[in-house]
């Protein structure tokens, strides 16, 4: 028999490697939990292991995988693994082309008019129509979005200049005077931003806006924190990005959220999908008071009426329901797809997101309601 | 600086002055619990057996209504200990969860310092700053009373914050007063986290913590929970509300029910004095189940239309 340490961290990489985060530590803990039970007996063994290496209801049928094939003594059997991911278009950004040797100060001077004005006309264009360099670039703008939800009062107190009486400074302060109480200091609610949940359609009509709307995502993430932006795909499967957008480098958060989402380019089901966002995060409090955002052009091929119903639901959850189609910004645009019109309805606002322009209007709408 | 000082005792705590049982294997505390009305299975028997022998706080995550509160009650029960409880909301601080200073004490111990005549501000400081001011809450509450089990319920509510004050203390058992010291558990009290998981728990704490997910009970042990709680529910009465109940979480529902909404169910039908699950009596009660008006036509559907 193999020695139990051994065993044990070979355990740990296998789970490991099935994307359970099993770090050190949590081995240390189950080599401690072997030690109060039963090492032969296979139950304890799995009970001992699951108990310490898992740390989300996700990890479990992963453990499960693991624990069966490692322990039968086969190698272990990868899940069920997607067609490989599409790629994003994660154009590296080029660098910029250097200005030809000029002749005078009068030229240069023009070049950065013109450039100036390119960047203007550039954030005015349609996301979808863009060449690789503008795409870059645009990418590198969208970066810097940093799209907050607005701020409501939190329960916590912070010294402040009116408001209720604090006792515990006035009298620090009072200590200090020979107990005398000079100085009243009070203290008030502290704001703190909204929970903002933004939703992606990654279905095949929004494949041209996806990538733009995901780094939009991104950049919410980088600037929040994940605890206060919760990212999801939509389309034909519900996907959490949260994790994967976490990474810095947008392209690197990128390709994880690639591989991530199994749907891309599919089929739409929002009533579906928007149900089960509901039921499995939004109702528990994930949507509770939030901001929520959804990016979608509201191609809905299943049940219109499902998805009313889903959106009043959500509407009753959440602080403020943002949709954006961008879509809207054509000329001659209607919301009369059946989606749309069982969706407006419930909807605090109602924008596009189509260009850099829409995405800097999407992020000030977020983080302001008077903001039209 | 840091000075150790040894937990006091808190007085008029009045324990079994036999020592707390100590189960040898996670069987022998499942009976343990059984006996206390709690019916366990293997996985939840083992995280509180090694919950217990290793010393580690259980971190408990499922649906609401599965029992993680109950559970810590039944520990304490079954430990004889108390059990101090912590809820959590948005914005819980730390003068709300592990101590307070009393201030107005202290302003009195000044004024009745200064009307004896004490000149000396050093020693009077040092005075202010003593333990019988110090207002435990329920942290360092569950610190000093040992044996105690420390319920921590629904973490998932606090704001993540306050995830820092839980790291230090269910870490090292170790509370500092920055005025006062170090306040070290004497023997560490057995502590139970839940969290209906509204929002993800910060990865450094759970890695403390022994991670428990719990299901709902399959049919057999939930007829078995319903029996042992309501011994007055008879046994084909237990069934068809443990059927019913599978019925209505398979149904898609809004706010699907758990054993909780079972037991209250049982007692509701036991009060109205119902033998059986009949569509009149199961309408006339299916609000102890059922908290949503949506959820209410579609669970009578789901739960009839098939007969």
């Amino acid at each position: 028999m193999r020695d139990i340490v051994e065993t044990v961290a070979g355990f740990a990489r296998t789970v490991r490697a099935a994307g359970v985060r099993a770090d050190l530590e949590r081995v240390r803990a189950m080599l401690a939990a072997l030690d109060h039970l039963d090492v032969l007996d296979p139950r304890d063994v799995y009970w001992a292991g699951r108990l310490t290496l898992c740390a989300d209801p996700e990890d479990l049928p992963r453990y499960d995988r693991c624990f069966a094939a490692y322990f039968s003594g086969r190698t272990a059997v990868p899940g069920p693994r997607q067609a490989p991911p599409p790629v994003v278009r994660s154009v590296r950004v080029a660098p910029p082309v250097p200005d030809p040797p000029s002749g005078g100060d009068a030229e240069s001077g023009d070049v950065r008019v013109t450039s100036a004005s390119g960047a203007e006309v550039l954030r005015h264009r349609d996301v979808s129509r863009l060449g690789p360099e503008e795409r870059a670039e645009i990418n590198r703008l969208i970066a810097l979005l940093a799209a907050s939800a607005e701020p409501r009062r939190s329960r916590r107190l912070v010294p402040a200049s009116a408001g209720r009486l604090d006792p515990g400074r006035t009298v620090r302060e009072a200590l200090r005077r020979g107990g005398e109480p000079v100085v009243l200091r009070r203290r008030g609610p502290r704001t703190r931003p909204r929970r903002l949940v933004l939703l992606v359609d990654v279905s095949g009509s929004m494949t041209p806006y996806a990538d733009a709307l995901l780094r939009f995502a991104h950049a919410a993430v980088r600037a929040s924190g994940a605890r206060r932006v919760e990212v999801f795909s939509v389309g034909t499967r519900l996907t959490r990005l949260t994790r994967e957008l976490g990474a810095r480098d947008p392209d690197a958060a990128l390709r994880a959220v690639a591989a991530a989402i199994p749907d891309w380019s599919g089929g739409t089901r929002l009533g579906a999908e928007l149900k089960e966002f509901l039921d499995r995060f939004g109702q528990r409090g994930t949507a509770r008071g939030a901001v929520v955002v959804i990016a979608s052009d509201g191609w809905e091929r299943g049940d219109a009426a499902l998805l009313g119903e889903q959106m009043a639901r959500l509407a009753r959850l959440a602080h403020r329901v943002v949709w954006a189609n961008p879509h809207k910004a054509r000329p001659g645009y209607a919301p009369l797809t059946a989606g749309m019109a069982a969706a407006l309805p419930h909807l605090s606002a109602f924008t596009s997101g189509h260009s850099l322009a829409a995405l800097e209007d999407l992020a000030r709408l977020i983080g302001d309601p008077g903001h039209a | 600086m840091s000075r150790a000082f040894p937990a006091a005792r808190l007085c008029g705590v009045a324990h079994s002055t036999s020592p707390p049982p100590r189960p040898a294997s996670p069987g022998a505390l499942a009976e343990l619990l059984e006996e206390h009305a709690y019916l366990c299975d293997d996985g939840l028997a083992t995280a509180c057996f090694l919950a217990l022998r290793m010393g580690r706080p259980l971190f408990l995550e499922g649906e609401a209504g599965v029992g993680k509160t109950e559970l810590a009650k039944t520990l304490a029960r079954v430990l004889g200990a108390p059990l101090i409880r912590l809820q959590c909301y948005e914005g819980l601080d730390a003068s709300q969860a592990l101590y307070d200073w009393d201030f107005p004490r202290q302003i009195l111990h000044l004024r009745a310092a200064e009307a004896a005549g004490a000149t000396d501000a050093a020693r009077l400081e040092g005075e202010l700053y003593d333990r019988r001011f110090l207002l435990a809450r329920p942290l360092l509450r569950a610190l000093e009373t040992s044996p105690s089990v420390l319920l921590v319920d629904e973490v998932d509510r606090a704001d993540d914050e306050f995830e820092a004050f839980l790291l230090e203390v269910l870490g090292d058992f170790t509370i500092s007063v920055p005025e006062l010291g170090t306040i070290r558990a004497e023997t560490p009290p057995v502590v139970v986290v839940t969290s209906n998981r509204t929002r993800e728990v910060h990865d450094a704490l759970k890695r403390r913590c022994l991670y428990h997910w719990l299901e709902h009970p399959d049919f057999d042990r939930e007829v078995a929970i319903i029996r042992r709680r309501l011994p007055d529910a008879a046994d084909r009465l237990a069934g068809q509300v443990a059927r019913a109940a599978a019925t209505l979480r398979a149904a898609d529902l809004l706010k699907p029910p758990g054993v909780a909404e079972s037991l209250d169910w049982t007692e509701a039908l036991v009060a109205l004095g119902a033998r059986d699950l009949d569509p009149d009596t199961a309408a006339l009660t299916l609000g102890a189940v059922l908290k949503y008006r949506e959820d209410r036509d579609r669970g009578l559907a789901a739960l009839f239309d098939g007969r």
